[in-house]
């Protein structure tokens, strides 16, 4: 049997690491896909993911025709629960419009080339698990379930 | 966690077919390959031709083909035709579930099932080829082949 690896990258996609010029662009996507709204949340996420260059951090965004068609974030963590550093993904996000063109994954990958230039040799990330579409994303990525198991409770 | 023999069949059955989308296969080469029953996965892809997974092209040289995109469909969607996946209601059937300690077992329990289908819905049958083409068991001892038995005399 032949098996068929589908992948591709969209056509004049540009990734590159977010500016403060792109903080507006960002908050209009995030509320495009959440319907909130969240301009400090992301004054935050620039202070600590865009500015910071000197560490493994990282805020990276697609961009097609200078607008921003998603976005990526991550950063290289060190012996969390015992764990040697490792590249942590945070959030991705495309505009619903531009999905399946190929952009999440040239982000991903983007992504994943910074942490590998950044020393690290594994990736992570968590999420609910009845988040699908996501969930579905990083699985054709190649992802798997790791070694730990996220556990909660209600402090009464 | 292990599938019923009708819901890997299935997989292997829809794995292959999505694995060429241009040629089409009979159930007998499909079952061949898999050293599986010719006359079961016959029945099973009659059931995934009903939920309209695939097609039967009819005629010389006719076989199976894949009828939907293999980057939409999942592994739920085709394992829950033959079993049922995820938490079930089973405190009717059972009346011991509704006691305390029948409860509190449901709830581990329904933890486990919660992760299995959230784990079957995310993983798409493209996704699936891929990970066969990358093989990230090779050289797994946990993946080794079983050793086929050898007749035994006692």
């Amino acid at each position: 049997m032949t098996t068929t690896i589908i992948s591709g990258k969209a056509r004049g996609i540009h990734i590159r690491p977010a500016v403060n010029l792109d903080l507006s662009g960002l908050v209009a996507l995030d509320a495009e896909v959440t319907g909130l709204a969240k301009r400090t949340y992301w004054k935050e996420t620039f202070a600590r993911y865009g500015a910071r260059r000197r560490l493994p951090r990282f805020l990276l965004v697609a961009e097609h025709r200078g607008r921003i068609e998603g976005f990526i974030i991550g950063e290289v963590r060190a012996w969390e629960f015992g764990e040697p550093p490792c590249g942590w993904i945070f959030a991705v996000q495309v505009r619903p419009k531009t999905r399946l063109k190929g952009i999440g994954t040239q982000l991903f990958e983007t992504l994943c080339d910074a942490f590998r230039h950044a020393g690290v040799g594994k990736i992570r990330t968590m999420m609910a698990r009845d988040n699908q579409l996501v969930l579905s994303f990083f699985r054709s990525q190649g992802m798997m379930a790791g070694p730990f198991i996220e556990l909660e409770a209600a402090l009464d | 966690m292990k599938l019923q023999k009708a819901s890997s069949f299935a997989l292997y059955a829809v794995l292959e077919l999505a694995g060429d989308p241009t040629s089409q296969l009979s159930g007998t080469e499909i079952a061949d390959k898999y050293g599986i029953s010719a006359h079961h996965l016959a029945k099973v892809l009659r059931d995934l031709g009903r939920a309209g997974i695939v097609e039967a092209a009819r005629g010389v040289g006719g076989g199976y083909r894949l009828a939907v995109n293999a980057k939409r469909l999942t592994l739920f969607d085709v394992i829950q035709i033959f079993e049922p996946i995820g938490p079930q209601n089973a405190a009717e059937e059972d009346p011991e579930l509704s006691t305390d300690a029948g409860c509190a077992l449901r709830m581990v329990l329904d933890e486990l099932d919660d992760h299995a289908l959230a784990t079957f819905r995310s993983i798409t049958i493209s996704t699936m080829l891929k990970l066969m083409a990358r093989r990230p068991w090779a050289g797994s001892s946990r993946f080794a082949k079983a050793p086929r038995r050898a007749a035994s005399h006692r």
